[in-house]
């Protein structure tokens, strides 16, 4: 074909293109835990005001594993059903066949998010999601109560099981018969993988996968953590607590039946809702590390966060890569900071101060999210699915008590390296 | 015996070799019969076999692939690896775990749902004037979808929040909730109860219908003869109804065999209470492993073609000892 007939032929393409992008409809899958879904609607209302396309909001599984499932299935088969995933800070390399590399529509918008989540998110040198917001394990506690009881905020595991259980007893005997100490996430799903990363790391027991591949659960540290939060199930935990996702657990505290709650940012926010039981009661701290000082105990919280992404397989990848440029924009992630604690992705806003004054934490805890621990996601690849199936299911048989913990570490170790013999994942 | 239009006892003149017109053989008619009944199953099978037996034939066939579902394309012929290798389904002790949970749901719940199903049934073949009503009424269960009457389920056994704890706490018969979903001692029980409340009304339903064609003089033969009531129901109303009170139990127990959807809304992928289909979906979609999936799919069809020709070969020979 002649030059100027294949400019020409490109520029009537080009035409048309943005002709049709007048009429553009485009899907976008958000999560909906605490205010997700509302503050997805309202900016993409926002934005498809400004631009006149039409954007349908997409109410996906709460449970993380049920999410990537779903998304698995519509990617996998090649569906143009959605244009805009939410995805877990885990899940790049999971998902990369799938997705657009967004580096030619960000016009270098990356480079003022936390590095090392775009390091997260680049595959092979293409940038497959854009940092829309970043998570670390917190621990919530009533201010209220521990004043009342005159118990300082717990900075080990130790000293937070005996403040729960003191509280949760002098509550229990003062009538309020539905108190708990200390409530998480404990059901067999990906939620129970990041509690019991945190867990493992605070008392040194490693990240189940290192980083060079090499299975390290099997060791005494991981033993005792297992141990500990197996002995918190039925004394300052409910048992069904081994049922309990995000969402259960934060229902069990903010309706005022629990001093404790692990959780993530987002809580705090709907906590000093005016309509909370809880409002102005409630305390945020880094989660408390194991063991006492000599036995290289440690706080350590677990890298969670979300991303967006754009499907390989969306007819209009330019026009979802705009939204997606505009949701995860200074604009739109300041406001949900104010709005709903979604702790933003840009270094920049934490010395915002409107942000500083609806979430005191997020300036207090800057150490907490810049040292947080992350899952073995990277070195496990394709497989990392299996691998935190398999230690999601080993930790609730032991806090179900159904196996001793040793015996479930070694178990699991034995279960990790017929995964990957030679410490090869793929 | 049968009798055939070309029998031999039917070639001399009789009435019915008569009405055969002479210029058309009798062999003749057969084959357009024949031709007429093969056109006439003929769109069925063909349906049959492009919805259940193509996927059929297809998930054999990936059962002996490598292939994951991120990239169906690339796969690998493997033979029975995935079947009997180091890693295959076969040396899989959580299959294993997963058959036990099934096979003991099968017969915890059709056991349960066969005898109350039949208590209702009773109940409602008494003459009565609300049995109309009372009989639409006890379909309820049965006609909401098992994913919301799960989810309903799961909200009225919530630990802090559910209205079943706020009752037993209230009463004074549990000190503290009950984790009806998450107690693994708990939770297998909780499963079976909420299938059964949703399946008697399907069995109820049966076996009344069963009970409904029995003649009504035997009873009153029986009542002449002073026969005691629990007799009449062992000798003679429980020998009418058997065969239909089986095949109900055989269409329990092949619903109950490929479970799914109660468990996997209660209590999602937990080991405790996992079935033979919820692993199947672990392996298909979470692990991506199609391979490994397929040949687990492919187990779960044998185990219930087989469980199913066991169960309706033994009904087969006692239905004749019966007659």
């Amino acid at each position: 074909m002649h030059p100027t007939v294949r400019a020409s032929a490109l520029a009537v393409t080009l035409g048309l293109a943005s002709l049709g992008a007048q009429a553009v409809t485009l899907k976008i899958s958000c999560g909906a835990v605490g205010l997700e879904f509302q503050l997805c609607k309202e900016e993409t209302d926002a934005w498809a005001q400004k631009t006149g396309h039409e954007v349908q909001v997409i109410n996906a599984p709460n449970d993380s594993n049920e999410r990537l499932a779903l998304y698995q299935q519509i990617l996998g088969s090649g569906s143009d059903k959605i244009d805009i995933y939410q995805i877990d800070v885990v899940w790049p390399g999971l998902l990369a066949s799938h997705l657009v590399d967004l580096r030619p529509y960000t016009r270098g918008a990356e480079k003022e998010h936390f590095p090392a989540i775009i390091a997260n998110n680049t595959v092979g040198e293409r940038l497959l999601a854009m940092p829309w917001f970043t998570d670390a394990g917190l621990l919530f506690y009533r201010k209220d109560l521990l004043e009342k009881y005159k118990v300082a905020p717990p900075t080990t595991w130790d000293a937070l099981a005996a403040a729960a259980k003191k509280i949760q007893d002098a509550e229990r005997a003062a009538g309020n018969t539905r108190m708990w100490g200390f409530v998480w996430q404990g059901r067999a799903y990906e939620g129970l993988s990041c509690n019991a990363t945190e867990w493992l790391a605070s008392f040194g027991g490693g990240a189940v996968v290192e980083a060079n591949g090499k299975v390290s659960v099997n060791n005494a540290n991981a033993v005792k953590a297992l141990q500990t939060a197996a002995g918190w199930v039925g004394t300052i935990t409910p048992k069904a607590v081994l049922n309990y996702a995000e969402e259960d657990s934060r229902g069990v505290f903010q309706s005022g039946n629990a001093v404790f709650l692990r959780n993530w940012p987002y809580v705090w926010a709907l906590a000093h809702k005016p309509d909370s039981q809880i409002a102005g009661k409630v305390g945020v701290m880094p989660l408390p590390a194991g063991g006492t000082g000599s036995a290289g105990g440690r706080s350590a919280a677990t890298l969670g966060g979300w991303q967006l992404s754009v499907s390989k397989y969306s007819k209009n990848p330019a026009i979802a890569a705009d939204l997606v440029n505009y949701l995860v924009g200074a604009a739109v992630q300041k406001d949900r900071a104010i709005k709903a604690s979604y702790n933003p992705t840009l270094p920049a806003l934490y010395k915002d101060p409107d942000i500083v004054k609806a979430n005191p934490f997020m300036a207090e805890l800057g150490s907490t999210f810049a040292a947080a621990v992350s899952r073995p996601s990277t070195v496990t690849a394709g497989q990392y699915n299996q691998v935190s199936n398999l230690f999601w299911n080993a930790v609730h048989e032991v806090i179900s008590g159904k196996t001793p913990a040793a015996r479930a570490v070694a178990d699991l170790d034995r279960q990790l390296n017929k995964l990957a013999p030679a410490e090869k994942w793929n | 015996m049968e009798l055939r239009d070309d029998h031999p006892s039917l070639k001399q003149p009789t009435a019915a070799a008569t009405a055969v017109p002479r210029s058309r053989p009798a062999g003749t008619l057969q084959r357009a019969r024949r031709l007429q009944a093969w056109g006439l199953v003929l769109p069925t099978l063909a349906v049959l076999a492009a919805v259940a037996g193509w996927p059929l034939a297809r998930t054999v066939f990936f059962s002996l692939t490598d292939a994951r579902l991120s990239a169906l394309g690339e796969r690998r012929f493997v033979g029975l690896a995935n079947y009997l290798g180091e890693t295959g389904v076969l040396a899989d002790p959580q299959w294993w775990a997963s058959v036990g949970n099934t096979l003991l749901f099968t017969a915890c719940s059709v056991t349960l749902e066969t005898l109350l199903g039949l208590g209702v049934a009773l109940l409602l073949n008494q003459r009565s004037r609300l049995r109309t009503a009372l009989r639409a009424a006890v379909l309820v269960p049965w006609a909401i979808p098992t994913v919301v009457s799960a989810k309903m389920w799961s909200w009225m056994l919530h630990d802090p929040f559910g209205v079943i704890n706020t009752f037993l706490v209230a009463s004074g018969l549990v000190a503290e909730p009950l984790a009806w979903t998450a107690d693994p001692g708990l939770s297998f029980v909780t499963i079976v109860l909420v299938d059964v409340w949703k399946t008697t009304p399907f069995m109820a339903l049966l076996t009344l219908a069963a009970l409904q064609m029995v003649p009504r003089d035997i009873y009153e033969a029986a009542q002449v003869d002073g026969v005691p009531p629990w007799r009449v129901f062992v000798h003679l109303t429980l020998p009418l109804i058997m065969p239909a009170l089986q095949v109900a139990m055989v269409f329990r127990a092949l619903d109950a065999l490929r479970v799914f959807d109660v468990i996997y809304v209660m209590t999602a992928n937990s080991r405790a209470t996992r079935s033979m289909s919820v692993y199947v979906r672990e392996q298909l979609i979470d692990f991506q492993k199609i391979g490994a999936g397929s040949a687990a799919a492919t187990l779960l069809f044998l185990t219930i073609a087989v469980i199913t020709l066991a169960w309706l070969m033994a009904t087969r020979s006692r239905l004749r000892e019966l007659e």
